[in-house]
């Protein structure tokens, strides 16, 4: 933190007065050295992502209450700023600005959604603001001043997509949400269908805002494929599940999107996500005692608590990591924590052991298969560590050695993936 | 293109439509008010049909508590908010005045209010059952034919249309209830110098409304996801239709429905649901720069036309 006490209370007095134009003056970017620890917490608690925000603010809380009990971090208990973004991306751009240059947070976790992501994006950069975005994504963000803890696209679908061709064959069907991160998820689909010898024989993108799937479902049994990609997103996208199971389309499904974030098989009545396979780093059913007591511990704090989600946990083990580096570091200088991630971290995380990539500021994650049965109990069908490849291998991101900001994309990488080229 | 398909397409779009906008447009073609928590209104019926199956009533019991529960949130509205008939009666006691001037036949008002109470509406609900509640199943199965299948739920849902747009006729044409509320739309004053309660008659319309959004939350919940933030999902369709049926609120509904699931569900089976949607907007924008008074405006322009010639 860059400042001391007397200092933080002016700002909290003044800052409502003062406004932000003082305050950025004062404190530029990057943070100082210094004692007390300010977290931001940005995640929504209402709006339209509050069913999968909710929990990754809880799953936070629970991480820096663990850590508090534990001391802090470098001896000072971890204060924090955590308003509600309302599922509102200028809500997020003025929150983001107010939590970096008015509440001088060390660290920031914020937003559930892609396009938040990016809508916050430049002003984290703009002010090298350590920040730390958890969502399962399409992939690609080699950014110096952004760690993407959840799994991407290809590691996600990477374990899935193989698993699905090996058990029901080798021709799909991909409905994909029709935006960036769905557009960009069916590319993946493609390459790796290419890599496991499979084809895409039928690919529909479908607005948010749909609700009545019966034309999808009459064009999925028109194509017969052998299985279905369903890279679906949102409430609206959620009634796609009840109305394939009453129209009675069976064939199984693969995806990276519903059940981990969502808790769909936890909401809508079984059989509606029968025989629906999901490649995910975690869901809280995972069968490990490592993860039974972390969800006995969540529960603890959160008795009424709805579910832990893939980014609730994400949040949990990224800010616990943190921890460790501003500990290994002996202060809370964000460029100095930056460089002593991109050394790399083994991380016990509750699905597992991991470990962050340092160049790429991605995570090589323990995916599983989990298999959906007719009464809504989750199976774990597959288990491997997957690291992120597209950053280091295809593209050839290397943070240590290289400042950008820049997002890939995997049309400018394969020639499966680019839709033009068709 | 499998006919069957483009068929059960087609109703599935129409019955959505219909069932959209068909509370929405008895409030606003009766009382000139907008009703902007009009899918909110639709939500809350959905919540109580929802909640209430989950308690253990059967289905039906379950959407009529849906229905029920929306029309009293309606009776509330129209007493406290949109005719500010419970505020002034307080007011007038403690201040010996009214403070409130109702909402009927002032556009632009009646939609900053009504929007704000879909926002209460919303976060509402949310802070009250929280985020998801456990969603109920679709009855009835499928119909199957060669290799496809639909659900026979959502199929039916267009003869329910019918049978509401039927019954509504019905209510409007051939009860004293229909006379009396049609000449207090046309003219207040003079039905009330013959004796009838407009202030009833509106109340009671309003009630009527908010019942047939909560009958159509209450159809569509076992079928959608049941969210606090549904009623967004309703809010294009239910607008476009009143709008691009024009000035006769049911026949308007009736033939907006029709044309416009006609087109959504032919683009949609020929192309994507992408272009579905596209197709539906532009028709809509079409109508409305064409015929400025909508289909009905339309249907009357050609009947005076056939008379006078």
């Amino acid at each position: 933190m860059s400042g001391g006490s007397s200092r933080r209370q002016f700002l909290a007095a003044g800052g409502a007065l003062a406004g932000t134009a003082l305050a950025g003056c004062l404190t530029g970017g990057g943070g100082g050295g210094g004692d007390t620890v300010k977290l931001g917490v940005i995640e929504d608690r209402s709006g339209n992502f509050a069913l999968n925000g909710t929990p990754k603010y809880q799953a936070s809380m629970l991480a820096i209450e663990e850590l508090n009990e534990d001391g802090g971090i470098l001896g000072n208990e971890i204060e924090t700023f955590t308003p509600d973004p309302q599922s509102d991306n200028q809500r997020y751009q003025q929150l983001t600005r107010q939590a970096i240059q008015e509440e001088n947070v060390d660290a920031l976790w914020a937003g559930y959604s892609s396009a938040t992501r990016e809508t916050i994006r430049p002003i984290i950069d703009e002010n090298e603001q350590l920040y730390f975005y958890t969502t399962q994504y399409e992939g690609g963000v080699c950014d110096k001043y952004t760690f993407s803890m959840g799994a991407t696209a290809r590691q996600q679908l990477g374990s899935v997509l193989p698993y699905m061709v090996e058990e029901f064959g080798s021709d799909i069907y991909t409905i994909a949400a029709d935006y960036n991160f769905g557009q960009l998820s069916a590319d993946w689909v493609r390459v790796l269908a290419d890599e496991n010898d499979a084809n895409v024989i039928g690919e529909e993108f479908i607005p948010l805002s749909v609700t009545d799937f019966g034309s999808t479902i009459n064009n999925i049994q028109e194509a017969d494929p052998d299985f279905v990609m369903a890279l679906l997103v949102g409430a609206n996208h959620t009634s796609f599940w009840n109305q394939r199971t009453s129209a009675g389309l069976n064939i199984p499904m693969g995806t990276s999107t519903v059940m981990a974030q969502g808790y769909q098989h936890k909401r809508l009545d079984a059989p509606a996500m029968a025989n629906v396979y999901g490649g995910f780093n975690y869901m809280e059913e995972i069968p490990t005692e490592r993860n039974q007591d972390f969800v006995d511990r969540f529960y603890e704090k959160y008795p009424d608590a709805a579910y832990i989600n893939e980014e609730a946990v994400n949040n949990y083990f990224s800010i616990k990591m943190y921890a460790r580096a501003a500990e290994a570091v002996g202060s809370t200088n964000q460029a100095d924590i930056i460089e002593e991630l991109e050394k790399g971290m083994d991380v016990e995380a509750p699905e597992g052991d991991i470990s962050l990539q340092g160049p790429v500021h991605h995570m090589t994650h323990n995916m599983r298969v989990f298999r959906c049965d007719d009464e809504h109990n989750i199976t774990v069908e597959d288990e491997q560590s997957i690291p992120e490849q597209f950053l280091s291998e295809t593209v050839g991101c290397d943070l240590t050695q290289e400042t950008e900001t820049t997002q890939y994309t995997p049309a400018d990488y394969y020639e499966e993936a680019d839709a033009t080229t068709e | 293109m499998n006919p069957l398909n483009l068929l059960f397409q087609f109703a599935d779009s129409f019955a959505f439509i219909v069932l959209s906008a068909v509370g929405l447009a008895v409030i606003f073609g009766m009382m000139g008010v907008i009703n902007l928590g009009h899918g909110e209104f639709i939500m809350v019926g959905a919540y109580g049909t929802t909640l209430s199956s989950n308690a253990g009533a059967p289905l039906p019991v379950a959407m009529a508590v849906g229905v029920v529960s929306t029309a009293l949130l309606g009776l509330v509205v129209e007493r406290g908010v949109i005719s500010g008939a419970v505020p002034n009666w307080v007011s007038e006691r403690v201040l010996g005045r009214p403070v409130v001037e109702p909402l009927y036949d002032r556009l632009l008002d009646s939609m900053v209010a009504t929007w704000a109470i879909g926002l209460i509406l919303t976060q509402g609900i949310r802070i009250l059952f929280g985020n998801s509640i456990p969603q109920i199943s679709t009855p009835l199965g499928n119909i199957e034919y060669a290799a496809f299948s639909y659900s026979t739920y959502r199929v039916s849902l267009a003869f329910v249309a019918i049978a509401v747009l039927a019954g509504l006729y019905l209510l409007f044409t051939r009860t004293a209830f229909g006379v009396r509320a049609r000449a207090t739309i046309q003219d207040a004053d003079t039905a009330r110098s013959l004796g009838v309660d407009t202030d009833r008659m509106y109340a009671t319309t309003f009630v009527i409304g908010s019942a047939l959004a909560g009958l159509t939350g209450a159809l569509y919940a076992p079928t959608l996801t049941v969210v606090p933030g549904m009623g967004s999902s309703f809010l294009v369709e239910s607008f476009v239709a009143v709008v691009v049926g024009g000035p006769s609120v049911l026949l308007g509904t009736t033939l907006a429905g029709g044309l416009l699931g006609a087109i959504s569900a032919f683009f949609t089976n020929l192309y994507s649901l992408f272009f579905g949607r596209i197709a539906l907007l532009v028709a809509a924008i079409l109508i409305i720069r064409f015929l400025s008074g909508g289909l009905t405006g339309f249907v009357e322009d050609l009947r005076d036309r056939m008379e006078g010639s």
